[in-house]
């Protein structure tokens, strides 16, 4: 493959506070939080709020959001990077594991190898099962210590860090584990299908 | 022994495309739009965006998204961009780029805020500041349209040497295809002024959009503030959520 054109008169200005392994390749980092969602932001009565675990078509559990925020709660710091190219270091979530919503529900396992993430608003995602255990996802409900906003996908949402952040859906309320992998929104629209930022899998066929 | 291999039905990879830029037009003080030839482009759809990546003379490089501004049948692929402070690409595309320049380029990305000339039915757009280049391109896709149906830009600036494409929008405005173009305006405002003196509200959206029963396809782009704004309320007038798609871009915005 050549070389890449030069843009003339180019010097860009990397942050010199960005550490290199922590900025996957092509991505920024920013201060601020962006907001990205494709429609309208849902408005959630906490009344009617569920969150339910599902096997292909049974349904396994659902919390009433009383019974969710009495879960054990887990806090973490991470590292979040979006696929417009972004990244913001050390962001503080509270939630709870997908790992604890399982021994809630009384499984031992995941019942399936795959997961699609079902929002309010419509807005799907999917993802291997293997990225939401062992600590590695959470349904986060406060960031920075604050319950999470609307336009943030609060009061619910998922938190797959170490994946491109449309993965974290916003307004969360169902989890169906599924036998074979199947696209989600984004995945269905030339995005690609698992979206790993340190491979910068960011649209089919990366 | 001939080699077998299995063939996988794998999606292609997007390339990166180099784009030359032709042309240079300044739209208004801090916003200009890149006319630009692309070698091997394959066509996009009104509403899609690109990767625009820059580098250095040091290998250094730095890469975001951008909206398509131009028509999908338009013979140049067209990027709008406005300066963002403290930006690091940004400032380099809309006060330094010249004819001749090169960076890349790959696309096209996002098939979700898109339109068609294809499409029926009314066309409502919202567009808050740079907002407005996806919904440009739509409005340059509908002219083709041989019976287009009505159409509605309400269009946001800050004052009206903010606004971006406004001769070309009068002129879209003047052809009598139904289209009409409404400016509002919320950092003060010219002597004879005639169009809305205000940030885009829900009063705004009932009194001057479609309503419901026409059920319009909704398209906002803009600040978060303003997106945010337009979405809830035309949900709240009882828009239906899957008629209402958004875009939202800050100093690092872009879908999804």
């Amino acid at each position: 493959m050549s070389d890449p054109p030069v843009s003339r008169g180019f010097r860009g200005r990397k942050a010199p506070d960005a550490p290199a392994d922590r900025v996957p390749p092509g991505q920024h980092l920013t201060s601020d939080f962006p907001v990205l969602s494709a429609g309208p932001t849902p408005q959630v009565n906490l009344a009617n709020w569920t969150f339910a675990l599902q096997n292909g078509g049974n349904l396994l559990r659902k919390w009433s959001w009383a019974e969710f925020e009495a879960l054990p709660q887990t806090k973490v710091t991470v590292d979040i990077h979006c696929v417009t190219t972004w990244s913001k270091l050390d962001t503080q979530w509270q939630g709870v594991t997908l790992d604890t919503l399982l021994e809630a529900a009384g499984l031992p396992q995941a019942p399936a190898d795959f997961a699609m993430i079902y929002c309010d608003g419509g807005y799907t995602t999917n993802m291997p099962v293997a990225d939401l255990i062992s600590g590695k996802a959470m349904v986060a409900t406060r960031y920075g210590g604050k319950p999470l906003t609307p336009e943030h996908g609060g009061p619910a949402r998922l938190l797959v860090p170490h994946l491109y952040f449309w993965k974290s859906a916003k307004w969360a309320r169902r989890l169906r584990f599924m036998e074979k992998d199947e696209p989600g929104f984004w995945e269905s629209l030339g995005y690609h299908i698992y979206g790993d930022p340190w491979r910068e899998q960011r649209y089919a066929g990366d | 022994m001939p080699a077998t291999e299995t063939v996988v039905d794998a999606p292609r990879r997007l390339p990166w495309r180099t784009a030359e830029v032709r042309e240079v037009i300044a739209e208004t003080s801090r916003v200009r739009s890149l006319v630009l030839d692309v070698p091997g482009w394959p066509g996009h759809r009104a509403g899609q965006h690109v990767d625009v990546r820059l580098t250095a003379d040091d290998g250094y490089q730095a890469q975001r998204s951008y909206s398509i501004a131009s028509a999908p049948e338009a013979a140049h692929v067209m990027l709008t961009v406005e300066q963002i402070e403290e930006g690091e690409v940004s400032p380099y595309l809309a006060m330094d780029v010249l004819p001749g320049d090169k960076f890349e380029l790959r696309g096209p990305i996002g098939g979700y805020f898109v339109w068609t000339a294809k499409l029926d039915g009314p066309l409502f757009l919202v567009a808050g500041g740079s907002g407005v280049v996806p919904l440009m391109a739509m409005l340059r896709d509908r002219v083709r349209a041989p019976n287009p149906g009505p159409a509605l830009l309400l269009y946001s600036s800050r004052t009206g040497d903010d606004i971006i494409y406004r001769d070309e929008l009068d002129r879209l405005a003047a052809r009598g295809d139904g289209l009409t173009v409404v400016h509002t305006l919320t950092r003060g405002h010219p002597p004879g002024w005639t169009g809305g003196t205000r940030r885009v509200d829900r009063e705004m959206l009932a009194a001057l959009g479609f309503p419901v029963a026409a059920s319009p396809r909704i398209y906002i782009c803009g600040p978060t503030p303003l997106v945010e704004t337009a979405a809830a309320a035309l949900h709240d007038l009882g828009h239906a959520a899957d008629r209402i798609k958004t875009e939202r871009f800050g100093p690092t915005g872009g879908p999804p």
